[in-house]
Formats: C-alpha cells, structure tokens, sequence
C-alpha cells in the first residue's frame, strides 16, 4: 500500500503538533518534570537531549498517554493525551525507551498482527524491509539480536503511518551501519511530513536528523534552538591552532580568516597542522549541562 | 463482526500459537492435571463411603474442575502477569486496539485450552478407570452450564488477581498457593463430605468446591448423593455462587485493572 504523502503545513499555516506549557510531573517529593514549555510543529523533527534522569521520559510518555500529569497543558495533535481516544492512537506511533517482545512470534507475525490495529497501517513487508530485518522477518523474535530486537520496536513504532511518531532513545544498541540506515528512515518519514520527537544521547544523532533539539535536565528546559545555533555555537569564537618551530599554537578568535591570512603571509604558503574549529554540539551541551550540576 | 470481537479472535488465535510454542508452559500447565489423575488416579483405591461410586471416578470429576481452574486462573493469571511486567500491556495500550480485544483474546484461549484439557482428561479417564461422559442430555445440560460458569469464574478471578503481585516473578506463588491450598479444601484430592466442618466451611466460600459439585452432579451416579453433606447437588447453590463470583471477577477486574506497572504512572 502506498503511503500518503503529508503536506507539511495544511492551510498555508504550520501548526502546531505539539504545544506544553508549564508541565510538571511529581514523584514523592522530586520534581521529574518541572515546569517544562515545549512547541513541535507538524512535520518537524525535534530531538530532546539530557543526562540520565533528565526527565525525557517522563515528559515523552506524558505526551504519549501513558502518564499522568500533576500540572501543566498538554496538547498532543490537537487533544489531550490523558484523554484521548483510539483515533487519536491510531494517528501516533510510539517506539519506547524499554519494550517487550513475544518471543515466540516471528517478526512478520509480531509486526502483521499490530498492522491490524491501524485503520491504515503500512505494507508490513515493506516496514520490516524498511528497518532492515528482511532477512530475519521469518525468524522468531526471541532469536534476534539485542539491535535486531530494537528494530523490530522500530517496526512496530512505524507500521500504523503515525502522523506523530515517538521514539525514546530508539538507536540504544545499534551499530553504525544500523544506525545510518535508521537516520535514511526517519530522513525519509520527515520528508513525508511525519513530525518526530525523538530523546537520544547521541549529539551526533541529533546533529544529523533534528530540525530543533530542546537540552533539559533536572527536569528544566534549559535552551530550544537549531544544532548549528545551540547555546550560540554559530556565533561562538573559533579557535584558530597551528604548529610553529615552537610546538602548537592556537588562537581564539572572532575573526579567523583574518587570523588564517596572516599565518599564511607569515609561513608564505602552507601553515602547518592549520585548523579553524568551532564548539562542537558536545561542547556546548556538556557546558549546558555543566552549569547545572 | 464488530471490530473489538475481530481483533479479540485474531489475538486468541495469537495466544494459542504462542503457548502452543512456549513449550514449558505446555508442558506445566497443560500436564500437570494429567499427571495428578495419572499418579492419583494409580494410587487411590476402594470407594466413597459405601455408595459403590469408585473413588477415582470422583477424584477425575474434581481433577476436571481443579485442570479449569489451572489453565484459566492459574496459567492465565501469571501470564498477564508477567505481560504487564514485562511492557506488553504497555505497548498494546499504546495502540488503538480495542481494549475489549484483549480480553477477548484472553477468553478465547483460556477456553479453548480447557476444552482441550477437559477432553484430555476425559481420555485418560476413561481409559484407566471408566470414567464416562455425561449419560443423558440433562446432565451433558449441567456438564456445559457448570463448565461455562467455572471457566467465566476462573477467568476473571485470573485477570483481577494478576494485579496482585508486584513483579511477574512472584506471580508464581501468588497464584499456586491458592490454587493448591483450593485443590485440598474444595473436595479434589479428598471426599468434600469426609473433611471437618470447619474446613468444608471455607472451601464453600470459593468456587473450585461449587465446579466439583457441579461435575460430580453430571458425571457420577446418583448413588454418591448419599456421600454429600447436603444429601442434594444443589444445583440453584452451585448456580448462585459461581454466578456471584462472576459478577465479583467482572467488578474488580473492571476497575482494579492496571496496564502499567504499579508504580509506573
Ligand atoms: N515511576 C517513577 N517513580 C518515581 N520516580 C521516577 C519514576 N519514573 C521516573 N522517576 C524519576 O524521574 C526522573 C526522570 O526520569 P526519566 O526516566 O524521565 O529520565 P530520562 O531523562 O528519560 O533518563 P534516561 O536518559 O536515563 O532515560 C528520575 O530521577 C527518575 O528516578
Ligand atoms: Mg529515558
């Protein structure tokens, strides 16, 4: 079955897949949630990054229904998750951070049979083909791979044609190739007009799929910008190093190129071991966090 | 078709194919009734009281009951268990199937795997010691109203305790101890009438004592009636009971049903 291609912005207007104001969430006496504010749009892919404990999860399963709130407005496409009813389930797609599987199943009879409970699910070869279990979709779950397994989470995320799709730290135990080959989906989802909300540890990860990342930890909200913009990383000073006859050299610099110019006047020609580099999105986010702890 | 009762008959025909592969819980579950009347049905001898009733037709009569009671509480009750433990409610409440499937599900397998039980059962006890069917379609009446009742009953009472224990793992005692102590005091492995008072008091409290009255009624003669306390089947009693522990089941299972784990919420 073909799948419907999404319009990214019905009505000439972006809306809003996701609006939170002011959630907060308790347990005993610690805050897990406290006080959070977040906007995805329709067809945006938002990738939300933090330490352990940050409180992602509790947020995400919060907008997936499956946790209640102790304050805040949530709206998830439109309604409220702790509301909510099976057509509004039926138009999100949920890969959790821990999931179980019925080892006794094979993948194609584990993903066909949540297929049936989409009013338009998906082609199941296609999805199974599509997280690249294919060679394995005859084999039973119980037999997989830890990183097979987490695809087939994947599968089951994806085999309704979610217009919202959650995935919760979804490449944990992936390897490389795996993990390229699930950035061309979700690359591919996003085109389509899917809007994904995604948590991951991997700055690299959400350099490579987010249109927007949120940092948060102890529960807060600490900054919402684009990779490249991050805790002012386009406009942060680049560091300008070198190796003269004295060993290395760098310089920081607002103005590198004036600095380079000057090196390559100065050697007459090539500069030794030159590189101009900026704060990597890790340098940022361990400096956000950092002023947290 | 409604889509819930769809979806519910499509997860049935999943659970058996996962039981039916899940070859520990098949051999346990499954086996264990067979293997009582094996061993039981080898040892015990004479007859109950002097009513010329072999006493091993009367033990297969209760190790039918207590085979219905084992693959609906007990094996249903774990398994959804450990289902919840382990996140498979979870993501099934994650999708839009319909609550009800899930339910239907459960039944359609609880049932047919105590058919299958019940007809196992009915094989082995025959072959080894003349156990019969039901002889007139009366009692073939009271065989399946008693067995619908015992299996709504056991089922529901499964469903609501598996709420009960904190992990899927102490579901096994949760479940077994009662079970066992059930099988002891409900008129299984001894003659109901021959236990102290005090002890056919409690076992009247639960329906595993009301199901083996009930089959007894069906499958033995009615010799034995001079053998139970109430010199009657009282079948409106059996009727009354196992109803009522429906409708208690029905209530509890409707609002003490978590798909979480309990402190996940
Ligand atoms: N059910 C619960 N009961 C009590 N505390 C909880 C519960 N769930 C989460 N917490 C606490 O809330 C905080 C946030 O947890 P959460 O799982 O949301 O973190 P996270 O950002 O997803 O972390 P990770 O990156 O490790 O997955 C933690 O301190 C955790 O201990
Ligand atoms: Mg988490």
């Amino acid at each position: 079955m073909a799948r419907r291609p999404r319009r990214r912005d019905a009505g000439g207007m972006a809306e809003t897949a996701v609006r939170v104001r002011g959630l907060r969430k308790r347990y005993g006496d610690v805050d897990a949630v406290n006080g959070v504010d977040l906007d995805v749009r329709q067809g945006e892919v938002f990738a939300l990054l933090g330490p352990n404990g940050a409180g992602k999860s509790t947020a995400v399963e919060i907008l997936e229904g499956h946790r209640r709130r102790t304050a805040g407005e949530v709206s998830v496409l439109g309604a409220d998750p702790a509301r909510a009813g099976r057509d509004w389930r039926a138009r999100i797609g949920i890969v959790p951070q821990t999931s179980a599987e019925n080892p006794q199943l094979t993948v194609r009879e584990m993903v066909r049979h949540f297929a049936s409970y989409y009013p338009r699910p998906r082609d199941p070869d296609e999805v199974i083909e599509a997280v690249g279990l294919a060679e394995q979709a005859g084999r039973r779950v119980g037999r997989l791979s830890g990183g097979q397994r987490r695809r087939v989470d994947v599968a089951l995320g994806i085999i309704g044609d979610p217009e919202l799709l959650f995935l919760d730290e979804p490449t944990t135990g992936f390897d490389p190739d795996a993990r390229r080959r699930f950035w061309e989906l979700i690359q591919g989802l996003a085109h389509d007009g899917t809007t994904i909300l995604l948590t991951t540890h991997y700055l690299d990860e959400a350099e490579a799929l987010a249109d927007r990342v949120g940092v948060i930890a102890a529960g807060r909200m600490l900054a919402v910008d684009t990779p490249a913009r991050l805790g002012g990383r386009a406009t942060a000073t680049a560091r300008v190093s070198w190796r003269d006859p004295d060993g290395p050299r760098h310089i920081d610099t607002a103005s590198p190129t004036q600095v380079v110019a000057e090196l390559s006047a100065k050697f007459g020609g090539e500069v030794p071991e030159l590189a101009v580099t900026r704060p990597s999105l890790e340098d940022v986010y361990l400096e956000m966090i950092g002023a947290v702890r | 078709m409604t889509l819930a009762l769809r979806l519910g008959l499509a997860r049935g025909a999943l659970e058996l194919k996962m039981f039916v592969r899940e070859r520990a819980a098949v051999a346990f579950s499954f086996g264990l009734p067979i293997v009582l009347l094996l061993i039981f049905g080898t040892v015990f001898k004479g007859e109950v009281g002097d009513t010329g009733v072999d006493f091993r037709q009367y033990f297969a009569a209760g190790i039918i009951a207590s085979g219905i009671m084992s693959t609906t509480f007990t094996s249903l009750g774990i398994a959804i268990a450990s289902e919840r433990d382990d996140g498979t409610l979870k993501r099934l409440y994650g999708t839009p199937m319909p609550r009800a499937s899930y339910f239907i599900g459960k039944t359609v397998s609880a049932l047919t795997l105590s058919v299958a039980e019940t007809a196992v059962l009915f094989a082995v006890g025959g072959a080894l010691f003349g156990l019969r069917p039901p002889a007139t379609p009366e009692r073939w009446l009271t065989f399946a109203w008693v067995f619908v009742l015992g299996v709504t009953a056991c089922t529901l009472l499964g469903v609501a305790v598996s709420g009960v224990p904190a992990s899927g793992r102490s579901a096994a005692a949760v479940f077994n101890l009662p079970y066992l102590v059930l099988q002891f005091i409900s008129g299984v492995f001894f003659v109901f009438g021959d236990l102290p008072s005090g002890v056919q008091q409690v076992g009247a409290l639960f329906p595993l004592k009301w199901m083996c009255q009930g089959l007894r009624s069906a499958l033995l003669p009615d010799a034995l009636l001079a053998a139970e306390p109430a010199r009657s089947w009282e079948h409106g009693r059996v009727a009354l009971v196992l109803a009522a522990w429906c409708m208690g089941g029905l209530v509890l299972c409707l609002t003490t049903f978590r798909w979480k784990r309990r402190h996940e919420r």
